[in-house]
């Protein structure tokens, strides 16, 4: 007699989430649906940066998800952060986003910077009491970035900065300015990244741009006039700015993805109700196949692009080489397939979907931004297709 | 000040929630199971205790091995260690069973001096669990806390009910039950969620804690649920669209009912 089959667990998917996971989820999606989703239309009308409310995902640990607990941070892996940006969205991808901006500022202080420049932004940055923003892009370098020309020029022991930074997210209310800067020649080599406090002078900032959607918050241009900052506030060696840049924004490609699959999903989830209470030709809308079977392509498309998103978080934790271009597409189809969900949510909601009221629009206004920023979704495929064709070679 | 709260993993509220058939035991494999709401308010006003007076705070839970979720949000919130009271023979066990395994656990564990508790579970909603568990104890109770203030040696509560709001005051140790108005329990922090693999978690049996198995379970309950059946379910209402004369026929509906 042969012995018989032993009852055994099946094998562990490597897709499920941990009990730690499931439990950060589980707090993100509460934060979001408790303090961030009951006001988001109202921020939005009224361009309101809800400061209190990031002081409070500070204190959770929120602002500064994947830095050294030494320093304040949480510890976690991209992985980790990817999950709870998609969570925080769910209530608002707006604030979701400026929490990963604030994140990305946060993570190349800790990952580029020594002890002593640790020590002095972290906890605070972690904490969010000060609040973080990125600035590489300027009127006249968006996508080629390398072409900057804020200029620092050593005199002593401090830069003087001169230039304009554009479209810089959280500014005016920021306390904490990672600025990429000209120190040397022209292109990606001559670039380095400074660190600048807010109330320093001769930093001024524009007025609030007036925009499609991302309304609760600021977007502003950063303007500097012979702005004193100290050496010791560069981040590494001098020429590496724009390394530091390019790797701040894989992440922050990650997390933008997120916060397109949280937006999507909150407007999948309203509009999977919505369906069900509507009624026209005497029947649900829910029982019309068509509308089934876009709501069908919509759950799919979404969940594409988080198994690539989770695969390519998984390769930056990994230090994977190919993570760049990973985080790239994952970034591309999150980004796309986020904002098409989004906008058949709100088409399945008909002329209500276009009223502030329903919000379904807000969130259609605040994910268009994200095929335009953290790289444009073309600068994502010169990217993949860069490192697709040098490969073949 | 060394503060035990009881923490119960219940179905959630917004989950649909069902009896089983053989024994009219609540059927817990059918939904989502959370740590009560109540609880979680428990927690915080024991973590707010700690905060202010120093000390240690257990969480004490009696339940399914799978209540080990409902302890993990008490430690992520930030709870230092808990107590698992874990053992077949509990299923069934009624209010008053509930009580008596407590108060055995209670009895192991060193130099307690406040118990916190949710004054009713939103599952069973018996109500009664921490007055009888003072009275096993012989500690006094202080029940329907709204507000909880320690000074030294006493706790004092304003217990609000149906009747009215008093002040309240016990010597310690003591038993006190919130209801939900008592404070809003705080988000676990993400470094409270990493740590709370690492606290101690003891899981005691029936016999590790010295309880009689025949005081338990549903053989031990001294009550018993003889039939269940699901609620009705609910009818629409009637709709009345006013035509002038609304006042009047919201009149005729209540003197129907003979409300008016
Ligand atoms: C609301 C908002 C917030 C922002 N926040 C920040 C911030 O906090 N910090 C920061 O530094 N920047 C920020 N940005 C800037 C953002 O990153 C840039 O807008 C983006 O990189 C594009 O640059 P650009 O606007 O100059 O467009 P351009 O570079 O001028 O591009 C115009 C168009 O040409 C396309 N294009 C350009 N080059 C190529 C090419 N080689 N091949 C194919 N197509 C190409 C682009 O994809 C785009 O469609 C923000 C922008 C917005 C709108």
């Amino acid at each position: 007699m042969t012995a018989s089959v032993i009852a055994s667990e099946p094998p562990r998917s490597p897709f499920a989430l941990t009990d730690d996971q499931r439990a950060l989820k589980e707090t993100a999606g509460e934060f979001a649906a408790e303090r961030i989703a009951p006001e988001a239309v109202r921020w939005d009308r009224d361009k309101h940066f809800p400061v209190d409310v990031l002081a409070e995902a500070g204190r959770l640990g929120m602002g500064g998800i994947y830095v050294d607990e030494q320093y304040g941070g949480t510890g976690l892996s991209r992985f980790d952060a990817a999950l709870v940006f998609e969570e925080l969205a769910t209530g608002c991808p707006t604030i979701a986003a400026y929490i990963s901006i604030h994140n990305m500022v946060a993570w190349m202080i800790d990952a580029f910077g020594d002890q002593r420049q640790r020590e002095q932004w972290l906890p605070e940055l972690c904490a969010m009491r000060s609040l973080g923003s990125y600035c590489l892009t300027e009127p006249e370098a968006g996508s080629d970035a390398a072409a900057l020309r804020t200029r620092a020029v050593l005199d002593g022991d401090e830069y003087v900065v001169n230039g304009v930074k554009q479209f810089i997210s959280g500014s005016g209310y920021s306390d904490v300015y990672v600025v990429m800067v000209r120190t040397g020649e022209s292109g990606s080599g001559g670039i380095s990244t400074l660190v600048i406090d807010g109330r320093s002078e001769g930093i001024s900032f524009g007025p609030e741009e007036s925009k499609m959607g991302w309304n609760a918050q600021p977007t502003r241009q950063v303007v500097f006039s012979d702005v004193r900052v100290p050496v010791r506030n560069r981040l590494g060696e001098e020429g590496i700015g724009f390394r530091i840049a390019m790797s701040g924004l894989d992440g922050g490609r990650l997390n933008i993805g997120a916060c397109s699959l949280g937006g999507a999903r909150a407007a999948l989830e309203r509009s999977l109700t919505y369906v069900g209470q509507r009624s026209a030709f005497g029947s649900r809308l829910g029982d019309f196949q068509a509308l089934r079977f876009k709501l069908a392509d919509m759950a799919t498309e979404l969940e594409a692009a988080r198994t690539l998103l989770w695969r390519a978080a998984a390769a930056l934790d990994a230090k994977d080489p190919e993570a760049t271009r990973l985080c790239a597409m994952a970034k591309r189809l999150a980004t796309d397939s986020g904002f098409n969900v989004a906008n058949e949510a709100l088409q399945l909601y008909g002329g209500y979907g276009y009223l502030s009221e329903y919000g379904m629009e807000k969130i259609v206004r605040d994910l268009r931004v994200h095929q335009i920023l953290e790289g444009t979704n073309e600068i994502m495929r010169l990217i993949i297709s860069r490192g697709l064709l040098e490969s073949n070679q | 000040m060394n503060i035990v709260v009881l923490v119960k993993q219940v179905p959630d509220t917004w989950s649909e929630r069902k009896l089983s058939d053989s024994d009219h035991t609540l059927d817990r494999a059918s939904a989502d199971a959370v740590l009560d709401e109540i609880n979680e308010r428990a927690v915080e006003e024991a973590l707010l205790a700690k905060e202010a007076h120093g000390g240690e705070v257990t969480a004490l839970c009696m339940g399914p091995e799978r209540a080990t979720e409902a302890i993990r949000k008490a430690l992520s919130m930030g709870a230092d260690k808990a107590v698992h009271l874990s053992d077949e023979a509990l299923h069934g066990t009624d209010a008053v069973g509930t009580a008596k395994a407590l108060a055995k656990v209670v009895g192991t564990l060193e130099s307690v001096d406040m118990i916190i508790a949710g004054n009713e579970s939103t599952d069973g909603r018996s109500g009664a669990v921490p007055a009888m568990l003072a009275e096993l104890l012989g500690w006094p109770q202080l029940t329907y806390a709204r507000s909880l203030s320690l000074d030294g040696s006493t706790v004092t509560i304003e217990r609000e009910t149906d009747a009215g709001v008093t002040s309240v005051r016990a010597e310690l140790p003591a038993v006190v039950s919130v209801t939900e108005k008592i404070n809003e329990p705080r988000y676990p922090s993400f470094k409270g969620i990493m740590a709370a693999k690492k606290k101690p978690v003891s899981t005691l049996t029936l016999a590790d804690a010295g309880i009689d198995a025949g005081e338990v379970g549903l053989s031990g309950a001294l009550t018993q649920m003889v039939s269940s059946a699901p609620a009705p379910p609910k009818e629409a209402g009637q709709q009345v669209t006013d035509e002038g004369d609304g006042g009047t026929r919201i009149v005729e509906f209540l003197s129907g009912k003979n409300l008016v």
